[in-house]
């Protein structure tokens, strides 16, 4: 196998991670010992890992710490209702009133699959854990920040779990998130 | 010459931590969180290139965490599904600020699986690693990397920065394991031309030191 400069560069990369064939890596090496140019790209790409792998490139600004832990300090104190029977029943009559509200939401999807459109493609391979926004008449779950969320003006979308989407009949978006869907 | 990866270690501690966090007992969040908010800070900064920005999306990526930690199934590791917090919690903000508009001029649309063509072949196999001490070089480092292009920013940051895996970086962004490794590929290129000249004859021999002593 005998690779070119062109060749060499796409798989520059590819060769530092250790992910090419055995015999590919032998014919870049070949390579290597002959071009300069392309020994020099190596070394390049190679030391731009090095350097900004280092650590010490990018610094923690001070206070960071403090500053999220009296964040959460000061978020563990505002849900403080905890433990109160008042508390407990505020949670309840919020969760009934959500779930009600999707509830509803959801009594016009006449689907038989449970997906909330009948056209809509389920996706495969979807991380359950993956963050994904909805909104409340869409069909689609979306990559937050995607433009093609279809929401009514003002409404404030959720941000939940894929898995969550996918139980509530929410298919990925075959924009953002195509490479879950098989065609 | 692979470029070594991390191994992982800590995974069972974890898991019993966010046990015991689930249970009620809310100060050991701290200790989870701790080894990885250098990377949720990190991460931020690289989407949104403005430090007060960053600090404030990683502390909110974080108290979300918290806030979400039932839904943390472990099918991922601790760290990943953090990350994906952050990124996400970051474009968000992007958006809110229309950031995106602001985006420094890359290639055009579609041209990701294109050649790239490296620009530059001085050869600068000296590192001068001790040139991180200095805080000018760090501000070069900094400055060339918000040069990239979003997508190749986030990619880079997470795979060589933050020595993520090309799967977990992948999951982190909700993208393909084949586009991490285009993006990979650009990214390091391309800083590799940006920095060239530091290296060479450039920034360096222009610092006002002696003939034969070394500025670093």
């Amino acid at each position: 196998m005998v690779v070119n400069c062109k060749q060499v560069w796409q798989e520059v990369s590819n060769y530092l991670e250790g992910e090419i064939t055995p015999d590919l890596r032998a014919a870049m090496e070949a390579h290597f010992r002959d071009c300069k140019r392309c020994t020099a790209v190596l070394d390049g790409a190679r030391n731009v890992i090095q350097l900004y792998g280092d650590g010490r490139s990018l610094e923690l600004p001070a206070g960071f710490t403090a500053g999220w832990q009296g964040r959460l300090a000061e978020h563990l104190r505002g849900s403080s209702p905890r433990g109160t029977v008042f508390g407990w029943l505020l949670a309840a009559a919020a969760v009934a009133l959500i779930s009600g509200s999707f509830a509803l939401a959801r009594l016009d999807v006449k689907s038989v699959s449970g997906l909330r459109s009948y056209h809509a493609e389920p996706g495969t391979g979807v991380p359950n854990e993956m963050m994904v926004t909805v909104s409340a008449d869409g069909k689609t779950f979306h990559v937050p920040g995607c433009r093609f969320l279809h929401k009514h003006e003002n409404e404030n979308v959720r941000l939940i779990a894929a898995s969550e989407a996918i139980r509530e009949g929410y298919v990925p978006c075959v924009r953002c998130l195509r490479q879950y869907l098989s065609r | 010459m692979a470029v070594e990866k991390p191994v992982d270690t800590g995974g069972a501690r974890e898991r019993t931590l966010i046990a015991r966090i689930g249970k009620g007992e809310s100060s050991l969040f701290a200790e989870l969180v701790k080894p990885y908010e250098r990377r949720v800070y990190v991460t931020a900064l690289a989407l949104l290139r403005n430090e007060a920005d960053a600090q404030d999306v990683a502390q909110e990526a974080i108290l979300k965490a918290f806030t979400h930690l039932a839904q943390f199934r472990g099918e991922s590791r601790f760290s990943t599904w953090l990350i994906q917090i952050t990124v996400n919690e970051a474009r968000m903000r992007q958006r809110k600020q229309h950031a995106d508009l602001f985006e420094p001029l890359g290639e055009a649309p579609g041209e990701e699986d294109g050649a790239y063509l490296p620009r530059d072949f001085a050869d600068w196999r000296e590192i001068p690693s001790e040139a991180l001490e200095r805080s000018e070089f760090r501000a070069i480092l900094s400055k060339a990397l918000a040069s990239l292009g979003q997508k190749y920013r986030e990619v880079f940051l997470l795979r060589d920065v933050e020595h993520m895996s090309i799967e977990e970086a992948s999951q982190a962004l909700s993208i393909s394991v084949a586009s991490v490794k285009t993006r990979l590929l650009r990214a390091r290129l391309m800083l590799r031309d940006a920095l060239a000249p530091a290296f060479t004859d450039g920034w360096f021999s222009r610092t006002p030191f002696g003939k034969g002593s070394k500025p670093w």
